[in-house]
């Protein structure tokens, strides 16, 4: 089994995101692996690891993924490949899909894994965009995939607790909700050996017509309220907790 | 002029909330930009589910597997259903929406627009607004009404539960499957405590950081005689059970306070919450959305925090 597994790096929420008239710096910004996309990657290797399989790693290079895709290829994937053109940081997903559907149309995969969705996919989430872009059978909100011969079998989770397992042949590309287990560890410096030793595949392309969305700006959402803020002091804060919920009638004793 | 057509949810033979909500704003966007109504709805009850809905034109396809959500039989049909001119597609940010929404919109080569929270005309424009970044950022973006998907959040804004006559169109199914539902599983009634009957919540986001930590929430829950509910992450880390979670594929809970402890506040989260009597939210990041929601707020370290109000709390007790 052929396994490609998609992956993007986003910006890191940790930071703030300062808008600047309009739109978000990217290119001053830290970007980390959408996590999403991570447990992707770890749903991939533990199907290498149950039946065999060789998993690739794609990333579109729109700014340092190497360190996503060496971390990859140190967690276990058998190769990684950089997709590399005249991208910018602000390639839209659209864009991005249509680089990924093409990649992985010509190197025929038979499962394709990403990410359900990514903090910035505003113009919609690449499974459903590489999916629609091939044309082939697909589902999201997915968990639990097992390969057999030439079938995926997983889990899509429906909502509120409710679920359903499917069957589908491949080719198929399942957008990740949650691997199996947690995503893998490794450290830095294995990922630095991984560096010294090992190599990414650069595959060239660039970006033909897409649908394009106009944004008009980002901005911090002007919220109906907020919290009435009691600091950071955790005595001060306890003692407001406190008193709150005995003002409310909701302490015990 | 194509429509603008909603594609609606059934749930136990009806039609679903956030689906309503969706066609009480194809209607009022309607009406402005000239556009006709069109409701879509799958399996055997969506002919009962959608006659009497506000809409000028309903389709459905009856078929019994699409009795429970089936992502490629969905979106056969959904294609079918397209034949027929539309210019705009609104479909609930379920699961069925992140499965065909991106799809269609390839397939189709139309726009997209996704975690859509409101929609309104400026002009002769649609224009969407949109949560991103984890619900720290909105988007203002354009729709062209030349064919585009909007995934809409659910519970943006009100159903005006307007009844109508729409005329009701039955569209064949597509059959030869590649994929097939073996079985469907039912939420888990499990022998855990129903979180939804608590009248206090500890819930505990990924700010705890490691699962020794949860015996901080335990002790804070039993002071208060509250129970430990948590985000997402805490369940896919294996440190609690799928039954304390909270939100978007987890439990809608409404309980007189809710103590969110270091919980980001993505929309996947509020939507499980957000209508809790009174929140209380400590993150030690001041820009979080949970304080968008939260009444009290705090950027206190909640580890440190723990044990401090737990004492207090005993102390009172005591
Ligand atoms: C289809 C789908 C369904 C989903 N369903 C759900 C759902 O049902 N429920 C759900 O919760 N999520 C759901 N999610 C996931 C959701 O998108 C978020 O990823 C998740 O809610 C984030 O959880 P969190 O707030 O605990 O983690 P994070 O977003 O990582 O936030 C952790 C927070 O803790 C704070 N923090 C860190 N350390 C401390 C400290 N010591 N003291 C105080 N604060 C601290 C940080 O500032 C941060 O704000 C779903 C996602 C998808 C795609």
């Amino acid at each position: 089994m052929k396994i490609a597994v998609l992956m993007k790096d986003v910006p890191d929420l940790v930071e703030d995101l300062e808008v600047e008239d309009g739109a978000l710096p990217l290119d001053e910004m830290s970007f980390v692996p959408s996590e999403w996309d991570d447990q992707a990657l770890e749903e991939a290797l533990l199907i290498k690891e149950e039946d065999g399989a060789d998993v690739t790693a794609v990333a579109v290079d729109t700014g340092d993924v190497d360190t996503m895709l060496y971390t990859a290829l140190a967690k276990g994937v058998d190769r990684a490949v950089k997709i590399v053109g005249d991208f910018s940081r602000s390639l839209t997903n659209r864009q991005r899909a249509q680089l990924l559907a093409r990649y992985c149309q010509n190197e025929r995969f038979d499962l394709i894994l990403t990410g359900v969705q990514a903090i910035d996919d505003l113009d919609g989430q690449i499974a459903g965009l590489v999916a629609g872009l091939m044309g082939i059978g697909h589902a999201s909100v997915v968990r639990d995939v097992h390969v057999a011969q030439d079938r995926v079998r997983f889990v899509q989770e429906y909502s509120g607790g409710k679920m359903a397992e499917f069957d589908l042949a491949c080719p198929a590309l399942l957008g990740i909700q949650a691997a199996r287990k947690p995503p893998r560890y490794v450290t830095i410096a294995k990922v630095r050996q991984v560096q010294k030793s090992a190599e990414i595949d650069e595959v060239e392309d660039s970006v033909g017509e897409t649908p394009v969305v106009t944004v008009r700006r980002l901005y911090k959402p002007e919220s109906g309220g907020h919290a009435e803020m009691w600091g950071d002091d955790v005595e001060t804060v306890a003692n407001h907790i406190v008193a709150i919920l005995e003002e409310k009638k909701l302490l015990r004793g | 002029m194509g429509h603008i057509l909603v594609v609606a949810e059934l749930e136990n033979g009806r039609v679903s909330d956030p689906s309503r909500e969706l066609i009480t704003k194809a209607r009022e966007l309607g009406e402005q930009v000239n556009r006709p109504v069109a409701v879509a709805g799958f399996g055997p009850a969506a002919a009962d589910a959608l006659q009497n809905l506000d809409a000028d034109d309903a389709y459905v396809v009856k078929d019994d597997l699409l009795a429970e959500y089936h992502p490629e039989l969905a979106e056969a049909a959904l294609l079918n259903i397209l034949q027929n001119p539309t210019d705009l597609v609104l479909v609930p940010n379920t699961t069925m929406g992140m499965d065909l929404g991106a799809s269609v919109a390839a397939r189709r080569n139309w726009s997209m627009v996704a975690y859509c929270t409101d929609l309104a005309i400026d002009g002769e424009t649609v224009v969407a607004r949109s949560q991103v970044y984890g619900g720290k950022l909105a988007a203002e973006v354009e729709v062209p009404l030349t064919g585009a998907v909007v995934t809409v959040i659910p519970g943006s804004w009100p159903s005006d539960g307007r009844r109508g006559s729409p005329t009701m169109h039955e569209v064949s199914a597509p059959s030869a499957l590649n994929m097939t539902r073996r079985r469907v599983i039912e939420a888990d009634a499990g022998n855990d405590v129903d979180i939804t009957r608590a009248d206090i919540l500890v819930s505990v986001g990924r700010g705890i950081q490691d699962p020794d930590n949860l015996e901080l929430a335990e002790e804070l829950a039993a002071a208060l005689g509250g129970m430990v509910s948590c985000s997402r992450p805490v369940v896919d880390a294996g440190w609690l059970p799928r039954s304390r979670q909270v939100g978007k594929s987890g439990k809608t809970v409404k309980p007189k306070v809710y103590l969110a402890l270091g919980i980001s506040g993505a929309p996947e989260h509020l939507q499980g919450m957000k209508d809790a009597d009174l929140i209380i939210a400590v993150n030690s990041d001041a820009n979080a959305p949970i304080f968008d929601v939260a009444h009290y707020g705090a950027t206190a370290d909640m580890l440190e925090l723990m044990p401090i109000l737990t004492e207090k709390l005993q102390g009172r007790a005591g």
